[in-house]
Protein backbone atom coordinates (compact mmCIF):
# COMPACT_ATOMS: atom_id res chain seq x y z
CA UNK A 1 0.00 0.00 0.00
CA UNK A 2 1.37 3.66 -0.51
CA UNK A 3 2.02 6.05 1.98
CA UNK A 4 0.42 8.97 0.23
CA UNK A 5 -2.40 8.18 -2.31
CA UNK A 6 -4.29 10.98 -3.71
CA UNK A 7 -7.20 9.76 -6.51
CA UNK A 8 -9.31 11.74 -8.35
CA UNK A 9 -8.73 14.83 -6.01
CA UNK A 10 -10.83 17.90 -6.71
CA UNK A 11 -10.54 21.66 -5.07
CA UNK A 12 -11.35 24.94 -5.23
CA UNK A 13 -10.52 28.26 -4.44
CA UNK A 14 -13.68 29.81 -4.07
CA UNK A 15 -15.94 30.05 -7.04
CA UNK A 16 -12.50 29.07 -9.09
CA UNK A 17 -11.77 25.11 -9.44
CA UNK A 18 -8.10 24.76 -9.25
CA UNK A 19 -7.91 20.55 -9.31
CA UNK A 20 -10.38 18.08 -11.59
CA UNK A 21 -8.91 15.14 -10.71
CA UNK A 22 -5.75 14.59 -9.78
CA UNK A 23 -3.74 11.03 -8.76
CA UNK A 24 -0.63 10.81 -6.71
CA UNK A 25 0.88 7.62 -5.23
CA UNK A 26 3.81 7.56 -3.19
CA UNK A 27 5.64 4.33 -1.63
CA UNK A 28 7.45 4.07 1.53
CA UNK A 29 11.26 5.72 1.05
CA UNK A 30 10.48 7.03 -2.44
CA UNK A 31 11.22 10.12 -4.01
CA UNK A 32 8.41 11.33 -6.52
CA UNK A 33 8.48 14.51 -8.42
CA UNK A 34 5.60 17.14 -9.23
CA UNK A 35 6.17 19.01 -12.09
CA UNK A 36 4.13 21.09 -14.68
CA UNK A 37 3.50 24.64 -15.75
CA UNK A 38 3.09 27.60 -13.09
CA UNK A 39 -0.37 27.47 -12.20
CA UNK A 40 -1.29 23.85 -13.01
CA UNK A 41 -2.01 22.83 -9.25
CA UNK A 42 1.06 21.67 -8.23
CA UNK A 43 1.29 24.16 -5.22
CA UNK A 44 -2.53 23.71 -4.66
CA UNK A 45 -2.20 19.52 -4.78
CA UNK A 46 0.34 20.07 -2.02
CA UNK A 47 -1.61 22.32 -0.42
CA UNK A 48 -4.80 20.25 -0.39
CA UNK A 49 -2.58 16.87 0.93
CA UNK A 50 -1.65 19.30 4.26
CA UNK A 51 -4.90 20.62 4.95
CA UNK A 52 -4.77 24.23 3.87
CA UNK A 53 -7.23 23.98 1.71
CA UNK A 54 -9.86 21.50 1.59
CA UNK A 55 -10.38 18.81 -1.32
CA UNK A 56 -13.81 18.98 -2.38
CA UNK A 57 -14.03 15.80 -3.83
CA UNK A 58 -11.63 12.30 -4.16
CA UNK A 59 -9.42 10.32 -1.82
CA UNK A 60 -6.57 11.50 0.14
CA UNK A 61 -5.03 8.84 2.55
CA UNK A 62 -1.70 8.68 4.53
CA UNK A 63 -0.51 5.92 6.00
CA UNK A 64 -3.86 4.69 5.79
CA UNK A 65 -5.63 7.41 7.63
CA UNK A 66 -8.08 9.70 5.52
CA UNK A 67 -6.94 13.41 5.01
CA UNK A 68 -9.98 15.12 3.86
CA UNK A 69 -11.14 16.17 7.64
CA UNK A 70 -7.96 16.49 9.68
CA UNK A 71 -6.76 19.97 10.41
CA UNK A 72 -3.16 20.66 9.23
CA UNK A 73 -1.46 20.25 12.64
CA UNK A 74 -3.06 16.54 13.16
CA UNK A 75 -1.73 15.74 9.08
CA UNK A 76 1.89 17.27 10.14
CA UNK A 77 2.29 14.72 13.36
CA UNK A 78 1.04 12.07 11.35
CA UNK A 79 4.37 12.63 9.38
CA UNK A 80 4.03 14.67 6.73
CA UNK A 81 6.81 17.01 6.77
CA UNK A 82 6.21 20.30 4.72
CA UNK A 83 9.08 22.66 3.40
CA UNK A 84 6.57 25.52 2.22
CA UNK A 85 7.37 27.67 -0.82
CA UNK A 86 9.65 30.78 -0.21
CA UNK A 87 11.42 29.94 2.68
CA UNK A 88 9.00 30.58 5.26
CA UNK A 89 11.33 30.31 8.91
CA UNK A 90 10.33 31.96 12.10
CA UNK A 91 12.03 34.96 11.41
CA UNK A 92 12.62 36.60 14.69
CA UNK A 93 13.99 33.00 16.14
CA UNK A 94 17.72 32.31 16.02
CA UNK A 95 18.67 29.15 13.45
CA UNK A 96 18.55 27.11 16.71
CA UNK A 97 15.19 28.13 18.02
CA UNK A 98 13.20 27.72 14.82
CA UNK A 99 14.56 23.58 15.04
CA UNK A 100 13.99 23.22 18.90
CA UNK A 101 10.94 24.81 18.72
CA UNK A 102 8.58 22.06 16.37
CA UNK A 103 10.82 19.34 17.24
CA UNK A 104 9.25 15.61 17.80
CA UNK A 105 11.19 12.73 18.88
CA UNK A 106 12.78 10.29 16.64
CA UNK A 107 16.29 9.98 14.89
CA UNK A 108 16.57 13.76 13.50
CA UNK A 109 17.67 16.05 16.08
CA UNK A 110 19.46 19.69 16.13
CA UNK A 111 22.99 17.29 15.16
CA UNK A 112 21.67 15.74 12.55
CA UNK A 113 20.76 18.44 10.51
CA UNK A 114 23.86 20.72 11.66
CA UNK A 115 25.64 17.61 9.89
CA UNK A 116 23.02 17.29 7.11
CA UNK A 117 23.70 21.37 6.71
CA UNK A 118 26.96 22.70 8.55
CA UNK A 119 26.14 26.15 7.90
CA UNK A 120 23.02 25.72 10.03
CA UNK A 121 25.56 24.77 12.91
CA UNK A 122 27.88 27.64 12.11
CA UNK A 123 24.94 30.19 12.11
CA UNK A 124 22.88 28.33 15.26
CA UNK A 125 23.28 31.60 17.42
CA UNK A 126 21.82 33.86 14.65
CA UNK A 127 18.19 35.51 13.66
CA UNK A 128 16.60 33.04 11.06
CA UNK A 129 15.63 36.53 9.39
CA UNK A 130 19.44 37.53 8.82
CA UNK A 131 20.52 34.67 7.00
CA UNK A 132 20.79 34.24 3.04
CA UNK A 133 18.18 32.74 0.94
CA UNK A 134 19.70 29.51 0.59
CA UNK A 135 20.72 29.07 4.41
CA UNK A 136 16.98 29.83 4.86
CA UNK A 137 16.18 27.27 2.82
CA UNK A 138 17.99 24.57 4.57
CA UNK A 139 16.99 25.88 7.91
CA UNK A 140 13.20 25.02 6.74
CA UNK A 141 14.06 21.75 5.35
CA UNK A 142 15.81 21.10 9.02
CA UNK A 143 12.97 22.60 10.75
CA UNK A 144 10.98 19.60 8.56
CA UNK A 145 12.78 17.45 9.12
CA UNK A 146 12.92 18.17 12.93
CA UNK A 147 9.24 16.74 13.05
CA UNK A 148 10.85 13.43 12.18
CA UNK A 149 8.26 12.92 9.00
CA UNK A 150 8.04 9.90 7.19
CA UNK A 151 7.17 11.89 4.06
CA UNK A 152 8.64 15.43 3.35
CA UNK A 153 7.12 17.79 0.90
CA UNK A 154 9.59 20.12 -0.69
CA UNK A 155 7.55 23.09 -2.95
CA UNK A 156 9.94 24.92 -5.17
CA UNK A 157 13.06 24.38 -2.50
CA UNK A 158 15.69 25.22 -5.07
CA UNK A 159 13.31 28.57 -6.44
CA UNK A 160 15.42 32.21 -6.81
CA UNK A 161 18.85 29.88 -5.30
CA UNK A 162 22.40 30.66 -6.59
CA UNK A 163 23.97 27.51 -8.49
CA UNK A 164 25.66 27.07 -5.98
CA UNK A 165 23.60 26.66 -3.16
CA UNK A 166 21.12 24.66 -5.54
CA UNK A 167 23.77 21.70 -5.64
CA UNK A 168 23.98 21.73 -1.98
CA UNK A 169 20.55 21.77 -1.33
CA UNK A 170 19.97 18.73 -4.15
CA UNK A 171 23.30 16.67 -2.60
CA UNK A 172 21.00 17.44 0.73
CA UNK A 173 17.78 15.40 -0.89
CA UNK A 174 19.95 12.87 -2.35
CA UNK A 175 21.86 12.40 1.00
CA UNK A 176 18.39 11.96 2.28
CA UNK A 177 17.10 9.41 0.22
CA UNK A 178 19.86 7.38 0.33
CA UNK A 179 20.00 7.51 3.77
CA UNK A 180 17.35 8.31 5.19
CA UNK A 181 14.60 6.18 3.39
CA UNK A 182 12.32 8.80 3.95
CA UNK A 183 9.69 9.15 0.88
CA UNK A 184 10.08 12.50 -0.37
CA UNK A 185 7.35 14.30 -2.75
CA UNK A 186 9.31 17.08 -4.78
CA UNK A 187 7.94 20.39 -6.57
CA UNK A 188 10.68 21.73 -9.01
CA UNK A 189 11.31 23.25 -12.45
CA UNK A 190 14.71 21.64 -12.70
CA UNK A 191 13.86 18.65 -14.98
CA UNK A 192 18.22 17.97 -15.05
CA UNK A 193 18.31 17.35 -11.09
CA UNK A 194 14.71 15.25 -10.90
CA UNK A 195 15.91 12.91 -13.55
CA UNK A 196 18.64 12.40 -11.53
CA UNK A 197 17.06 11.88 -8.07
CA UNK A 198 13.36 10.85 -8.87
CA UNK A 199 11.94 7.34 -8.82
CA UNK A 200 8.58 8.70 -10.42
CA UNK A 201 7.60 11.66 -12.07
CA UNK A 202 3.88 13.34 -12.33
CA UNK A 203 2.91 16.40 -14.26
CA UNK A 204 0.15 18.29 -14.00
CA UNK A 205 -1.66 20.37 -16.63
CA UNK A 206 -4.52 22.36 -15.95
CA UNK A 207 -5.56 20.83 -12.37
CA UNK A 208 -5.24 17.25 -13.34
CA UNK A 209 -2.42 14.41 -14.63
CA UNK A 210 -1.15 15.06 -17.65
CA UNK A 211 1.60 12.47 -17.66
CA UNK A 212 3.19 9.95 -15.17
CA UNK A 213 6.18 7.20 -14.94
CA UNK A 214 10.11 7.33 -15.04
CA UNK A 215 11.59 10.41 -15.86
CA UNK A 216 13.75 8.76 -17.71
CA UNK A 217 10.91 7.84 -20.18
CA UNK A 218 9.68 11.12 -20.51
CA UNK A 219 9.19 11.97 -24.65
CA UNK A 220 11.15 14.79 -25.55
CA UNK A 221 7.86 16.38 -27.01
CA UNK A 222 5.81 15.55 -23.78
CA UNK A 223 8.15 17.56 -21.79
CA UNK A 224 8.18 20.41 -24.18
CA UNK A 225 4.65 20.73 -24.05
CA UNK A 226 3.80 20.19 -20.46
CA UNK A 227 7.07 21.63 -18.74
CA UNK A 228 7.61 24.27 -21.46
CA UNK A 229 11.43 23.63 -21.51
CA UNK B 1 27.23 36.21 28.05
CA UNK B 2 26.89 39.31 29.48
CA UNK B 3 24.61 41.77 27.11
CA UNK B 4 24.00 45.20 27.85
CA UNK B 5 20.47 44.20 28.44
CA UNK B 6 21.50 41.35 30.95
CA UNK B 7 23.80 43.92 32.41
CA UNK B 8 20.78 46.18 33.07
CA UNK B 9 18.34 43.33 33.97
CA UNK B 10 21.27 42.64 36.82
CA UNK B 11 21.01 46.41 38.04
CA UNK B 12 17.47 46.79 38.04
CA UNK B 13 16.90 43.44 40.38
CA UNK B 14 19.80 44.48 42.39
CA UNK B 15 18.76 48.08 42.50
CA UNK B 16 14.90 46.59 43.69
CA UNK B 17 17.05 44.89 46.65
CA UNK B 18 19.37 47.32 47.93
CA UNK B 19 17.15 50.21 48.21
CA UNK B 20 14.84 48.69 50.70
CA UNK B 21 17.60 47.20 52.48
CA UNK B 22 19.09 50.61 52.96
CA UNK B 23 15.74 51.59 54.03
CA UNK B 24 15.85 49.62 56.61
CA UNK B 25 19.48 50.86 58.06
CA UNK B 26 18.05 54.22 57.95
CA UNK B 27 15.00 53.16 59.97
CA UNK B 28 12.58 54.16 56.33
CA UNK B 29 9.59 51.35 56.58
CA UNK B 30 7.67 53.33 54.24
CA UNK B 31 10.13 52.65 51.39
CA UNK B 32 9.94 49.53 52.59
CA UNK B 33 6.45 48.92 51.53
CA UNK B 34 6.75 50.98 48.07
CA UNK B 35 9.70 48.51 47.17
CA UNK B 36 7.59 45.84 48.02
CA UNK B 37 4.47 46.93 46.26
CA UNK B 38 7.09 47.20 42.98
CA UNK B 39 7.77 44.02 43.09
CA UNK B 40 4.30 42.32 43.67
CA UNK B 41 3.42 44.33 40.69
CA UNK B 42 6.43 43.47 39.26
CA UNK B 43 4.94 39.91 39.67
CA UNK B 44 1.70 40.53 38.09
CA UNK B 45 3.44 42.29 34.89
CA UNK B 46 5.71 39.12 34.58
CA UNK B 47 2.64 37.01 34.59
CA UNK B 48 1.20 39.50 32.14
CA UNK B 49 4.29 39.43 30.22
CA UNK B 50 3.97 35.74 29.35
CA UNK B 51 0.74 36.25 27.90
CA UNK B 52 1.04 39.22 26.00
CA UNK B 53 5.38 39.95 25.41
CA UNK B 54 5.51 36.09 24.49
CA UNK B 55 2.32 34.71 22.90
CA UNK B 56 0.90 37.98 21.68
CA UNK B 57 -2.15 38.06 23.68
CA UNK B 58 -3.55 41.49 24.73
CA UNK B 59 -5.36 40.16 27.68
CA UNK B 60 -7.05 43.59 28.78
CA UNK B 61 -8.66 40.78 31.75
CA UNK B 62 -5.78 40.20 33.88
CA UNK B 63 -6.82 41.77 36.72
CA UNK B 64 -9.81 38.91 37.07
CA UNK B 65 -6.71 36.53 38.36
CA UNK B 66 -5.09 39.61 39.98
CA UNK B 67 -8.19 40.04 41.85
CA UNK B 68 -9.11 35.31 42.08
CA UNK B 69 -5.67 36.21 44.39
CA UNK B 70 -6.65 38.56 46.05
CA UNK B 71 -9.72 37.29 46.99
CA UNK B 72 -8.33 33.89 47.57
CA UNK B 73 -6.14 35.40 49.76
CA UNK B 74 -9.31 37.45 51.83
CA UNK B 75 -11.75 34.55 52.09
CA UNK B 76 -9.24 32.30 53.55
CA UNK B 77 -7.70 34.17 56.14
CA UNK B 78 -11.63 35.67 56.77
CA UNK B 79 -12.41 32.64 58.16
CA UNK B 80 -9.46 31.67 59.63
CA UNK B 81 -9.89 35.20 61.59
CA UNK B 82 -13.13 34.44 62.34
CA UNK B 83 -13.77 31.36 63.75
CA UNK B 84 -16.29 30.85 61.09
CA UNK B 85 -15.52 27.59 59.14
CA UNK B 86 -15.18 27.91 55.09
CA UNK B 87 -17.18 24.64 54.35
CA UNK B 88 -17.74 21.34 56.62
CA UNK B 89 -17.87 19.20 54.14
CA UNK B 90 -16.44 16.55 52.67
CA UNK B 91 -14.24 18.09 55.95
CA UNK B 92 -13.84 20.80 58.59
CA UNK B 93 -12.17 23.66 56.68
CA UNK B 94 -11.57 26.79 58.85
CA UNK B 95 -9.77 29.02 56.23
CA UNK B 96 -6.06 29.64 56.48
CA UNK B 97 -3.75 32.65 57.44
CA UNK B 98 -0.71 30.53 55.97
CA UNK B 99 0.67 31.98 53.24
CA UNK B 100 1.95 29.01 51.32
CA UNK B 101 -1.33 27.29 51.18
CA UNK B 102 -3.02 30.64 50.13
CA UNK B 103 -0.70 31.23 47.73
CA UNK B 104 -1.40 27.47 46.82
CA UNK B 105 -5.37 28.34 46.30
CA UNK B 106 -4.75 31.33 45.25
CA UNK B 107 -2.87 30.01 41.85
CA UNK B 108 -5.18 27.04 41.91
CA UNK B 109 -8.22 29.15 41.30
CA UNK B 110 -6.56 31.83 39.24
CA UNK B 111 -5.26 29.10 36.61
CA UNK B 112 -8.65 27.57 36.51
CA UNK B 113 -10.70 30.87 35.75
CA UNK B 114 -7.24 31.31 33.39
CA UNK B 115 -8.13 27.94 31.52
CA UNK B 116 -12.37 29.16 31.05
CA UNK B 117 -11.40 32.49 30.19
CA UNK B 118 -9.18 31.44 27.83
CA UNK B 119 -11.18 28.61 26.19
CA UNK B 120 -13.74 31.03 25.42
CA UNK B 121 -11.72 34.11 24.37
CA UNK B 122 -8.35 32.08 22.57
CA UNK B 123 -10.96 31.20 19.37
CA UNK B 124 -11.10 35.10 18.99
CA UNK B 125 -8.25 37.25 18.34
CA UNK B 126 -7.47 40.64 17.85
CA UNK B 127 -9.87 43.47 18.98
CA UNK B 128 -12.37 40.97 20.28
CA UNK B 129 -10.11 39.00 22.18
CA UNK B 130 -9.40 42.74 24.08
CA UNK B 131 -13.18 42.91 24.53
CA UNK B 132 -13.88 39.28 25.89
CA UNK B 133 -11.32 39.10 28.50
CA UNK B 134 -12.18 42.76 29.33
CA UNK B 135 -16.03 41.57 29.40
CA UNK B 136 -14.60 38.81 31.63
CA UNK B 137 -12.85 40.56 33.77
CA UNK B 138 -15.84 42.83 34.56
CA UNK B 139 -18.32 40.36 35.04
CA UNK B 140 -15.94 39.10 37.94
CA UNK B 141 -15.82 42.85 39.30
CA UNK B 142 -19.29 42.96 39.47
CA UNK B 143 -19.81 39.85 40.91
CA UNK B 144 -17.79 40.78 43.71
CA UNK B 145 -19.43 44.03 44.55
CA UNK B 146 -22.47 42.02 44.97
CA UNK B 147 -20.63 39.48 46.89
CA UNK B 148 -21.97 40.87 50.09
CA UNK B 149 -20.63 38.08 52.06
CA UNK B 150 -16.90 39.10 51.96
CA UNK B 151 -17.45 42.89 51.97
CA UNK B 152 -19.41 43.62 48.92
CA UNK B 153 -18.20 46.95 47.26
CA UNK B 154 -16.43 48.20 50.51
CA UNK B 155 -14.25 45.15 50.20
CA UNK B 156 -12.73 42.76 52.88
CA UNK B 157 -10.41 43.70 55.62
CA UNK B 158 -7.78 41.53 56.98
CA UNK B 159 -6.39 42.98 60.81
CA UNK B 160 -3.57 40.57 61.10
CA UNK B 161 -1.02 39.76 58.14
CA UNK B 162 -0.83 36.05 57.14
CA UNK B 163 1.84 34.02 58.22
CA UNK B 164 4.70 32.32 57.02
CA UNK B 165 6.90 29.40 58.12
CA UNK B 166 9.69 31.17 60.45
CA UNK B 167 9.18 34.55 59.38
CA UNK B 168 7.52 37.43 61.07
CA UNK B 169 5.48 38.70 57.82
CA UNK B 170 4.41 41.95 59.72
CA UNK B 171 8.20 43.43 59.84
CA UNK B 172 8.35 45.16 56.16
CA UNK B 173 12.03 43.77 55.72
CA UNK B 174 10.73 40.16 55.76
CA UNK B 175 7.46 40.61 53.95
CA UNK B 176 9.91 42.20 51.32
CA UNK B 177 11.80 38.91 51.29
CA UNK B 178 9.04 36.89 50.46
CA UNK B 179 8.00 39.06 47.88
CA UNK B 180 11.14 39.34 46.39
CA UNK B 181 12.45 35.80 46.37
CA UNK B 182 9.13 35.35 44.45
CA UNK B 183 9.54 38.08 42.11
CA UNK B 184 12.79 36.22 41.20
CA UNK B 185 12.14 32.59 41.12
CA UNK B 186 9.00 33.79 38.96
CA UNK B 187 11.65 35.85 36.21
CA UNK B 188 13.45 32.76 35.94
CA UNK B 189 10.70 30.55 35.62
CA UNK B 190 9.68 33.21 32.79
CA UNK B 191 13.26 33.04 31.11
CA UNK B 192 13.29 29.97 31.08
CA UNK B 193 9.86 29.22 29.91
CA UNK B 194 10.81 31.69 26.85
CA UNK B 195 13.75 29.55 26.06
CA UNK B 196 12.10 26.02 26.40
CA UNK B 197 10.90 24.13 22.83
CA UNK B 198 7.47 25.18 24.25
CA UNK B 199 8.37 28.73 24.36
CA UNK B 200 9.54 29.37 21.31
CA UNK B 201 6.98 27.34 19.57
CA UNK B 202 4.90 30.18 21.29
CA UNK B 203 6.55 32.76 20.32
CA UNK B 204 6.96 31.34 16.56
CA UNK B 205 2.66 30.82 16.50
CA UNK B 206 2.46 35.05 17.30
CA UNK B 207 4.36 35.10 14.40
CA UNK B 208 2.70 33.10 11.69
CA UNK B 209 -0.16 30.93 12.24
CA UNK B 210 -0.13 28.87 9.69
CA UNK B 211 3.87 28.22 9.27
CA UNK B 212 3.36 26.73 12.89
CA UNK B 213 0.34 24.20 11.87
CA UNK B 214 2.40 22.74 9.20
CA UNK B 215 5.09 21.64 11.64
CA UNK B 216 2.68 20.13 13.78
CA UNK B 217 1.82 22.37 16.24
CA UNK B 218 -1.61 23.80 17.87
CA UNK B 219 -1.01 27.30 18.59
CA UNK B 220 -4.68 27.43 20.38
CA UNK B 221 -2.88 24.83 22.99
CA UNK B 222 0.05 26.78 23.32
CA UNK B 223 -1.73 30.28 23.52
CA UNK B 224 -4.19 28.26 26.17
CA UNK B 225 -1.11 27.03 27.80
CA UNK B 226 0.50 29.92 28.07
CA UNK B 227 -2.71 32.13 29.33
CA UNK B 228 -3.27 30.03 31.80
CA UNK B 229 0.32 30.58 33.48
CA UNK B 230 0.39 33.85 32.73
CA UNK B 231 -2.85 34.09 35.06
CA UNK B 232 -1.60 31.74 37.56
CA UNK B 233 1.39 34.09 38.44
CA UNK B 234 -1.11 37.11 38.14
CA UNK B 235 -3.05 35.47 40.91
CA UNK B 236 -0.04 34.84 42.81
CA UNK B 237 0.73 38.68 42.59
CA UNK B 238 -2.78 39.33 43.47
CA UNK B 239 -2.66 37.23 46.79
CA UNK B 240 0.79 39.00 48.34
CA UNK B 241 -1.25 42.68 47.26
CA UNK B 242 -3.75 41.78 49.32
CA UNK B 243 -1.94 40.09 51.81
CA UNK B 244 0.64 43.40 51.61
CA UNK B 245 -2.29 45.91 52.06
CA UNK B 246 -4.54 43.26 54.29
CA UNK B 247 -7.44 44.61 52.25
CA UNK B 248 -8.68 43.18 49.13
CA UNK B 249 -11.98 45.25 47.60
CA UNK B 250 -13.40 44.93 43.93
CA UNK B 251 -10.77 47.28 42.71
CA UNK B 252 -8.26 44.63 42.05
CA UNK B 253 -10.89 43.46 40.08
CA UNK B 254 -11.79 46.28 37.79
CA UNK B 255 -10.58 47.06 34.26
CA UNK B 256 -8.35 49.48 35.76
CA UNK B 257 -6.43 47.50 37.39
CA UNK B 258 -5.70 45.42 34.04
CA UNK B 259 -4.76 48.65 32.61
CA UNK B 260 -2.63 49.60 34.92
CA UNK B 261 -0.82 46.05 35.01
CA UNK B 262 -0.48 46.25 31.08
CA UNK B 263 1.43 50.06 31.70
CA UNK B 264 3.85 48.11 33.87
CA UNK B 265 4.50 45.95 31.16
CA UNK B 266 4.55 48.41 28.18
CA UNK B 267 6.85 51.03 30.60
CA UNK B 268 9.10 48.86 30.67
CA UNK B 269 9.29 46.89 27.23
CA UNK B 270 6.61 44.54 25.95
CA UNK B 271 8.14 40.65 25.96
CA UNK B 272 11.35 41.58 27.94
CA UNK B 273 11.84 39.51 30.94
CA UNK B 274 12.77 42.13 32.92
CA UNK B 275 10.07 45.00 31.30
CA UNK B 276 7.61 44.40 34.41
CA UNK B 277 10.22 45.04 36.63
CA UNK B 278 11.30 48.21 35.25
CA UNK B 279 7.65 49.16 34.58
CA UNK B 280 6.35 48.88 37.96
CA UNK B 281 9.11 50.16 39.82
CA UNK B 282 9.05 53.32 37.30
CA UNK B 283 4.91 53.39 38.06
CA UNK B 284 5.52 53.06 41.72
CA UNK B 285 8.15 56.11 41.75
CA UNK B 286 6.17 58.31 39.69
CA UNK B 287 3.04 57.49 42.51
CA UNK B 288 5.30 58.32 44.93
CA UNK B 289 7.11 61.31 43.28
CA UNK B 290 4.75 63.03 41.89
CA UNK B 291 1.96 61.74 44.19
CA UNK B 292 2.86 64.67 46.39
CA UNK B 293 2.90 67.46 43.66
CA UNK B 294 -0.50 66.72 42.29
CA UNK B 295 -3.42 64.40 42.58
CA UNK B 296 -3.75 64.39 39.09
CA UNK B 297 0.63 62.78 38.97
CA UNK B 298 -1.41 60.58 36.39
CA UNK B 299 -1.58 63.12 33.71
CA UNK B 300 2.56 62.55 33.82
CA UNK B 301 2.60 59.18 33.53
CA UNK B 302 0.08 59.38 30.34
CA UNK B 303 2.74 61.66 29.08
CA UNK B 304 5.21 59.06 29.67
CA UNK B 305 3.75 56.10 28.41
CA UNK B 306 2.58 58.06 25.42
CA UNK B 307 5.92 59.21 24.70
CA UNK B 308 7.47 55.60 25.00
CA UNK B 309 4.39 54.18 22.34
CA UNK B 310 5.56 56.70 19.84
CA UNK B 311 9.21 56.99 20.43
CA UNK B 312 10.90 54.16 22.36
CA UNK B 313 8.32 50.99 21.08
CA UNK B 314 10.45 48.52 22.68
CA UNK B 315 10.11 50.26 26.64
CA UNK B 316 12.14 51.61 29.15
CA UNK B 317 14.64 48.64 28.50
CA UNK B 318 14.27 49.01 24.47
CA UNK B 319 15.23 52.34 24.72
CA UNK B 320 18.60 51.66 27.28
CA UNK B 321 19.70 48.84 25.70
CA UNK B 322 18.11 49.16 21.67
CA UNK B 323 15.84 46.86 19.80
CA UNK B 324 18.39 43.70 18.66
CA UNK B 325 16.20 40.94 21.46
CA UNK B 326 12.66 40.20 20.92
CA UNK B 327 12.70 38.49 24.09
CA UNK B 328 14.51 36.63 26.38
Amino acid sequence: MSLLSLQGVEASYGPAQALFGVDLEIDEGQVVALMGRNGMGKSTTIKTVCGMLAASAGRLQFDGHDLRRLPSHKIARLGIGLVPEGRRCFAPLTVEENLIAPARPGPWDFKRVAELFPRLQERRAQKAGSLSGGEQQMLTIGRALMTNPRLLILDEATEGLAPVVRQEIWSAVAHLKANAGLAILVVDKSLKELSAIADRAVILSKGSNAWSGGLEALPAETADRFLGV
Amino acid sequence: MLTRESLLNWAMITALLIVPLAAWSLDEPFIITLATKAAILALAGVGLNIALGLGGMISLGHAAFFGIGGYAMGILAAHAQNYEPLFEWPFLFEGSNQMPLIWLVAVVFSALAALVIGVLSLRTSGVYFIMITLAFGQMLYYFAISWSAYGGEDGLSIWVRNEFPGLNTLDPIQFFAIAYVILCLALVFAARLARSPFGLALAAARQNEDRVEAVGLTPFTLRLTAFVISGAITGLAGALFADLNRFVSPTMLSWHTSGEIMIFVILGGVGRLYGPVAGAALYIMLEHLLGGVSDYWQIFLGLLLLLIVLFARGGLIGALVGREKAHG
